[in-house]
């Protein structure tokens, strides 16, 4: 009981006093996620749209396949980027592995699947409405596909968001492919995992809090924009 | 020129100096007539209409008649080339890659982007390279001369029935469109929104569009129609003037019955 409320005080005193280690831990997290989820929506929106409106023949296997990649173990993927930029692996020469590119590689293989499927099915539902107005007013697929993600924009950020979410508080992947090297790719849950072993108790919470805060902040916003969906039109 | 009094197209690139032009002499034939000749439409391996032979000439106002699941729907979507033609022929007097774009449709039931008024009715200009500041400039006086002037900013979806309807239309005429089609374009709305939309359809008209639209509004097909075309069990049963349709009285039976409000078995 004790250690907690010590923890506690002295977690608040980090923050407050905006400890440097902390704040750079927690610099290094925002700028891993925040890069990955950019670069996960870069591809997963469009390749979202790209499959609301467009029909081929393996359509159904590739929605299934990304509906199965959401639910893909973050560590596998974090043990597949190893092998593929370890010195013997085909990326070896790069010399990624253990810096923050391999852990942006890695998160962005855990979000873009989910990012692209949230797309798609908002896209899909969007088109169904467009469709014909589309069709008649002759729009080019790029425009089409312009169109729909500009005004599912609001579904879209919600699905960025869940992204975020599900990135931040990753840690598996993370700690295999970047190593949790101090000063260089020790973000926040692989920080409070070690300290926490170490009994650095007060640091590790710290830490905590700060990804709590963060978490929820992204959930209230998640809700904010779900309810504003919902009740407004657009 | 359309003057400020009632409604009038936007000047500009497409408006209707440009379809006057095309109207006379112009830089391009007119994309009218149009003839079908044995055209069908299948869906599922089931014959939705056809075939039906049909002109559709350059200048008049078209009323699509006849009972639910006739075809009138199919028919529009036909010739304006949303649904696939599956036997005969589709027949624009201007080259296909012409004719698309010189096309309008209005929808039975609005389809509102999720937008503001302006940039909804803004929305075609932007698809074909108009300037955004241009083509907003040009949405919001077609849509002051529409009476939606006070709405502009309004998302699209929270207008009222009539209010889409208008907006619709403001879309579909904002390319003056050398044809316009229009499926029960007043179907929801109460007596005095018909009147406007008919007050609107009837400049456009004016102006060099030319209409062709269903309707299940008696009243509004006596006011409107020039010609009127009879769909019955997805074949055109009659093709007449409206003048002799409604006065003489039609030829056949079932429209007989139709107009007069009968059921047609
Ligand atoms: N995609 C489709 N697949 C199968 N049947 C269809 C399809 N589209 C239309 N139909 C059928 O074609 C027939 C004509 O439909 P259409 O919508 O053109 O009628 P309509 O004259 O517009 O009727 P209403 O007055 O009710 O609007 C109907 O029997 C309808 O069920
Ligand atoms: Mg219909």
């Amino acid at each position: 009981m004790d250690e907690i409320l010590h923890g506690t005080y002295e977690a608040a005193r980090l923050i407050v006093t905006l400890d440097r280690d902390l704040l750079e831990i927690i610099v290094l997290s925002l700028k891993v996620t925040l890069t990955a989820v950019a670069i996960a929506s870069l591809i997963g929106l469009p390749m979202g749209a790209w499959l609301a409106v467009n029909r081929f023949r393996f359509r159904r296997i590739v929605i299934a396949v990304l509906n199965a990649l959401m639910g893909l173990p973050p560590v596998v993927v974090g043990l597949f980027v190893y092998m593929m930029l370890s010195r013997s692996g085909p990326f070896g020469a790069m010399g990624l592995l253990f810096t923050p590119s391999a852990m942006i590689i890695a998160q962005v293989l855990i979000i873009t699947p989910l990012i692209a499927s949230i797309s798609h099915q908002t896209i899909r539902d969007l088109w169904a409405q467009y469709h014909d107005l589309l069709i008649s007013l002759n729009a080019t697929r790029g425009q089409r596909i312009m169109s729909l993600l500009w005004d599912g924009r609001r579904a879209l950020l919600t699905a960025m968001l869940a992204g975020f979410g599900r990135a931040v508080g990753e840690v598996g992947a993370i700690m295999i492919v970047g190593g949790n090297i101090e000063h260089a790719t020790r973000v926040l849950t692989t920080a409070i995992a070690l300290e926490t072993g170490r009994g650095n108790f007060a640091f590790a919470m710290g830490l905590g809090m700060v990804l709590i805060a963060i978490a929820v902040l992204v959930n209230l916003a998640i809700h904010g924009l779900g309810r504003t969906e919902r009740s407004s039109v657009w | 020129m359309p003057t400020s009094q009632g409604i009038s197209l936007p000047a500009g690139p497409a408006g209707p100096a440009a379809l006057g032009e095309r109207a006379e002499s112009g830089r391009a034939a007119s994309i009218l007539p149009l003839r079908l000749r044995g055209a069908m439409a299948r869906a599922r391996g089931k014959v939705l209409i056809g075939p039906i032979d049909l002109d559709i000439t350059r200048r008049g106002l078209t009323i699509v008649m006849g009972p639910n699941g006739a075809g009138k729907t199919t028919l529009l979507r036909l010739m304006h080339g949303l649904q696939r033609l599956s036997a005969g022929e589709i027949i624009w007097s201007a080259p296909q890659s012409q004719v698309r774009d010189r096309q309008a449709f209005v929808f039975q039931s609005p389809v509102m982007m999720r937008r503001s008024v302006l940039d909804n009715i803004a929305y075609p200009l932007v698809l074909h390279g108009v300037a955004r500041a241009d083509a907003r400039a040009q949405a919001a006086e077609m849509a002051t001369e529409m009476g939606l002037g006070g709405l502009l900013d309004q998302p699209a979806p929270v207008l009222s029935g009539g209010e889409q309807q208008k907006l619709s239309l403001a879309r579909a005429l904002i390319r003056a469109p050398e044809i316009l089609f229009l499926d029960e374009p007043c179907a929801n709305l109460d007596g005095r929104a018909t009147r406007e939309i008919e007050a609107i359809l009837q400049k456009a008209q004016g102006d060099g569009t030319r209409i062709v639209m269903s309707t299940h509004n008696m009243g509004q097909a006596r006011r409107m129609a020039q010609d009127v075309v009879f769909m019955y069990d997805g074949k055109v049963h009659e093709c007449a003037e409206a003048t002799g349709f409604f006065e003489d009285r039609p030829k056949t039976p079932e429209a007989t019955g139709f107009i007069n409000g009968d059921i047609v078995e």
